[in-house]
């Protein structure tokens, strides 16, 4: 087995009064694509905020590389290479595709490589290519989150956090999208992947867990999850409570 | 005078003085565009760059050295305040932060009157720089102070054209400003962002200082309030926040001032335009409150 590159244990995390994560623990490989499902509020984005440091943990831990994490700040957590496609694309309106690439590898000290990666990411999506010069304002929805993508890969990512990346997406475009993260997976990036579209979410990773209301209630690889469905629709919605440890019991 | 003749001059009048409200709003407009503040000191970088200039002429420095020196210690007062002063309130709700900025207006203002006193010095030009120029048979007339601002003004804010363009800072400075959760995300430098902000921000309205000082031949430390007052309005009119809008907002108003004041004496306009002037804020506020560029609403998360 590879060895694990993220590890949270037992993450609090508060807005105020209210308490968005109660005890969630995962793990995600080297390598590995971890889906992390759930319904709306479940605490899946105030994950991945806690993980990029955008908003402080309570308690817990957060361990990436053998490194705790849990107290640098955003920058500091960019530059060692974990890259965040937040929830609603967030690319910078009024800057162009170009401009957007640019900033997205604003940690990086390689600047002889930037041009390469640029036009690598254009091959990727070559709609992008065409748009370069227009405002990221002006893109539809669907390439604005192939921006998000790819200004999340100028950084060179050894961890990429996407939030939702099929949000409000034509499903061919998103068929698009996560046939370019399978070939992401095969080049051996790790990928916490936030999804409220379950299947297409489980036929890429190799590994789930479900959230709900701040806490883990299931997880298990993805192909015995796809075999489960009713069991993830279970914990989505709220039957008794189902964890590894649980099961095991 | 003929029309064209007077209207020329009406044009050199109004550049001149939009100039220096373009330069000292888009200051106001990039602080605010990054930290929700309304920088209320930043007229008093006018007061620093123009004392500055004046300490460094007495000391025997050369003009053109003297004024350089002057806008590099207004830049150098800029970071100051930025780390002492704004850094701790930063994210604290806006009446903190503007509080704050009041409370630094008075500080400085009250350290200026310690150091040189309140009453006005004398600001002393080198030669070349009070020649006038006679167009027309002096029918059209305009110093070297006025073509001196005008191409100065340009030269700066090319630059900062420039700048948000071409650097990794300063595209960072406009991401910031749009989106600040998002350019955390991508690992933007964003506390390098705000003190390249406030530098570039200080060291204009240093600029402007001088320029005001040249032109009224006089620095005393309460010299940035009118300008500021100005800088704000044209500002807002031209949408808070945003480079251009400030740019725009600050011709505009240099525009409307020299015309009302150009307006028939007989009309009794003149003596009321700074009412004017506050008047078009209010509506601007009431009906346009994104300006004449028309400013998004920002986003939250
Ligand atoms: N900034 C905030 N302030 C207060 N409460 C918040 C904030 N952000 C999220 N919450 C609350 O925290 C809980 C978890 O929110 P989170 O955004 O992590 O859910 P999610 O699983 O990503 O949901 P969705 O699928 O709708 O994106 C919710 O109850 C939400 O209302
Ligand atoms: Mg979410």
């Amino acid at each position: 087995m590879s060895e694990t590159l993220l590890k949270i244990e037992q993450l609090e995390v508060n807005y105020g009064a209210v308490r968005a994560l109660k005890n969630v623990s995962l793990e995600v490989k080297s390598g590995e694509v971890v889906a992390l499902l759930g319904a709306n509020g479940a605490g899946k984005s105030t994950t991945l905020r806690a993980i990029s440091g955008l908003v402080k943990a309570k308690s817990g831990g957060i361990t990436y590389a053998n490194q705790n994490i849990a107290r640098l700040n955003p920058t500091q957590i960019v530059a060692l290479g974990v890259s965040h496609s937040p929830e609603g694309r967030r690319v910078f309106p009024g800057m162009t595709v170009l401009e957007n690439l640019r900033l997205g590898a604003s940690q990086r000290n390689d600047k002889e490589n930037i041009q390469a990666d640029i036009d690598r990411m254009f091959e990727m999506f070559p709609i992008l290519s065409e748009r370069k010069t227009q405002t990221a304002g002006t893109l539809s929805g669907g390439e604005q989150q192939m921006l998000a993508l790819t200004r999340a890969l100028m950084n060179r990512p050894k961890m990429l956090l996407l939030d939702e990346p099929s949000l409000g997406i034509a499903p061919l475009i998103v068929r698009q999208i996560f046939a370019t993260l399978a070939e992401l997976k095969k080049t051996g990036t790790t990928i916490l992947l936030v999804e409220q579209n379950v299947n297409i979410a489980l036929n890429l990773a190799d590994r789930a867990y479900v959230l709900r209301t701040g806490e883990i209630v299931l997880n298990g690889s993805a192909s015995e999850l796809r075999l489960n469905s009713e069991r993830v629709a279970q914990a989505y919605l709220g039957g008794g409570i189902e964890t590894q440890d649980s099961r095991a019991a | 005078m003929n029309l064209l003749e007077y209207t020329f001059q009406q044009i050199i009048n109004a550049v001149s003085q939009g100039s220096m409200f373009a330069l000292v709003a888009v200051g106001l407009s990039i602080i605010f565009s990054l930290l929700r503040l309304t920088n209320f000191a930043h007229g008093d970088m006018m007061m620093v760059g123009a004392f500055g200039t004046l300490v460094m002429q007495l000391a025997g420095v050369p003009f053109l050295l003297a004024v350089l020196l002057g806008i590099v210690i207004s830049a150098l007062v800029g970071i100051i305040i930025e780390r002492i002063a704004y850094r701790p309130v930063r994210g604290a709700p806006d009446v903190t932060m503007l509080l704050t900025s009041v409370a630094l207006t008075y500080i400085l203002e009250n350290l200026g009157i310690l150091l040189f006193t309140s009453s006005p010095r004398n600001f002393p030009l080198p030669d070349w720089l009070n020649a006038s120029f006679n167009l027309a048979d002096g029918r059209i007339s305009f110093t070297s102070i006025n073509l001196l601002t005008f191409g100065l003004t340009l030269l700066a804010l090319l630059f900062l054209a420039w700048f948000v363009r071409n650097t990794q800072v300063g595209l960072g400075m406009r991401a910031a400003a749009e989106d600040l959760t998002a350019s955390y995300l991508v690992g933007i430098n964003v506390n390098t962002v705000i003190v390249v902000a406030f530098v570039m921000a200080s060291s204009f309205a240093g600029l402007a200082g001088v320029l005001w000082a040249a032109q009224a031949g006089v620095v005393e430390p309460h010299m940035g309030f009118t300008p500021l007052l100005k800088a704000f309005v044209a500002a807002i009119i031209g949408g808070f926040g945003s480079i251009p809008g400030a740019i725009i907002g600050g011709f505009v108003l240099g525009a409307l001032e020299v015309l009302i004041q150009s307006l028939p004496s007989e009309w009794g306009l003149g003596a009321y335009r700074d009412a004017i002037v506050f008047t078009l804020l209010i509506a601007f506020l009431l009906f346009r409150p994104g300006g004449i560029v028309g400013v998004k609403q920002e986003v939250k998360l």
